[in-house]
């Protein structure tokens, strides 16, 4: 390959002492070659044995670590929906229970109200019938004394009027002026 | 080739920075071309030899002094390593398939010697090794025979059914076989002499014009066109990288890749 760029650019190259285009200085290509490929080498070595797998080494370390990190999290989550459902669970339970406590405290005053009821109706009932006897009893004593007390001014004025006072017919009179 | 202004006082060497010459040489010579810098033996320790030297030690301080502690959540220099890593694997992965990554490595070589040396070339006083051809045609030629011995190696003579493109119609299928063919034989030409090429007229393009900063009636201008063409060159250096490495992973795909033709 020297030799053939050699023979294109030659004439361009070094004349004398002018520097012309270093490029096409062929005295210098060897050397340039030679630590070019020097550098390569050492430049190949310097990555294929420490820098590429180290460097692939802690990418992959790195996806890893993302990965179980991305895994961990999605497990986290998964705890904690079990956790919310839980809590969900034992508050629809606690709010059953609480439901059920005050269904029967209330079944139980209602029936303590029943009773105290049912009880102060009957003593009501025994008053007010108590009263009842009493207020007829009262009634027929003041019917009575009505009748009487009639029967006294109806006498007294047939006295009064000079007559003669007929105690049947007075009571008959006064009788049929009660039911009236 | 000479570009000095002697008359009028301007000296301006554009091509004095591509001088190779043998480091631990005195030279008493104000000519570029003395004894430092002819009879140069392959096995000379020169600036060449320097220049890459640091590239080498440029790439083992980022990718592994960088990532000396294998930090799962990594600092700044092992980001930067990961980086490179990530940028190539992905490049090599997508263009050549499953099966080229195993040639990561060979991939990961050039671009990082190519990129150092393209970055390192822009330090002032520096020499940049990648803009010889005599750096970038042995890398071309490498990935040309390469390539070409690992189709041949792969698939046999099925190697040669590329250059047969069996979409086209019957009629014209030879003569793009005969395109076919010398487009395959100019590659690596095209591949060394772009980087070169890109490498060598930037940095005389920046010499050039700084040669013109001690004219103070135009020497602002000056410093800000050699900002401006700097930071140009800068993202040509990585281009230029990035250009020639994803061309190397075409043409592995060629040999590697499923038939895309």
């Amino acid at each position: 390959m020297e030799t053939e760029v050699h023979e294109a650019a030659g004439a361009a190259g070094h004349a004398g002492q002018a520097v012309g285009m270093p490029q096409l200085n062929f005295d210098y290509w060897p050397n340039q070659i030679f630590w070019l490929l020097v550098t390569l080498v050492a430049i190949y070595f310097l990555l294929t044995r420490v820098a590429l797998p180290r460097i692939g080494a802690v990418l992959a370390e790195r996806r890893g670590t993302i990965t179980n990190d991305l895994a961990a999290a999605e497990e986290l989550k998964q705890k904690a929906v079990l956790a919310e459902k839980a809590y969900n669970e034992a508050l629809a339970k606690a709010r059953a229970e609480a439901q059920a406590i005050i269904a029967e405290t209330r079944a139980a005053i209602q029936a303590e109200l029943a009773v105290a009821t049912a009880k102060a109706d009957s003593e009501i009932a025994a008053k007010s019938a108590e009263s009842e006897s009493r207020i007829s009893e009262i009634r027929a004593g003041a019917l009575q004394s009505v009748t009487e007390v009639a029967k006294d001014t109806a006498e007294a004025l047939v006295a009064a009027l000079g007559g003669k006072s007929d105690a049947a017919s007075v009571d008959a009179a006064v009788a049929a002026r009660m039911k009236g | 080739m000479e570009t000095e202004v002697e008359h009028t006082g301007l000296a301006i060497h554009p091509m004095d920075q591509f001088i190779v010459r043998k480091l631990f040489c005195h030279t008493e010579s104000a000519s570029p071309m003395n004894e430092c810098t002819t009879n140069i033996h392959w096995y000379d320790i020169t600036n060449v030899t320097m220049w890459m030297a640091i590239a080498v030690l440029v790439i083992a301080a980022i990718l592994v002094l960088g990532t000396r502690r294998r930090a799962i959540v990594p600092s700044r220099s092992q980001s930067v390593a990961e980086l490179l890593y990530g940028f190539i694997h992905n490049m090599v992965e997508e263009v050549t398939g499953h099966e080229g990554v195993k040639y990561f490595p060979y991939v990961m070589t050039l671009f990082l010697f190519v990129l150092c040396g393209n970055v390192l070339g822009l330090l002032p006083l520096s020499f940049t090794t990648t803009s010889h051809m005599a750096v970038t045609v042995p890398l071309a030629l490498m990935v040309f025979v390469g390539v070409t011995a690992l189709g041949f190696m792969r698939n046999g003579p099925g190697f040669l059914k590329m250059f047969w493109v069996t979409s086209a119609p019957l009629a014209i299928r030879p003569v793009l076989a005969v395109i076919e063919v010398i487009s395959y034989f100019v590659r690596p030409v095209s591949h060394s002499i772009r980087l070169a090429g890109n490498m060598m007229a930037g940095h005389a393009v920046i010499k050039v014009i700084a040669g013109f900063a001690s004219i103070a009636v135009v020497s602002p201008v000056v410093v800000g066109a050699v900002t401006a063409i700097y930071a140009l060159e800068l993202l040509v250096a990585v281009v230029q990288a990035y250009v020639f490495t994803i061309l190397t992973c075409v043409y592995l795909r060629d040999a590697v890749g499923d038939a895309h033709h």
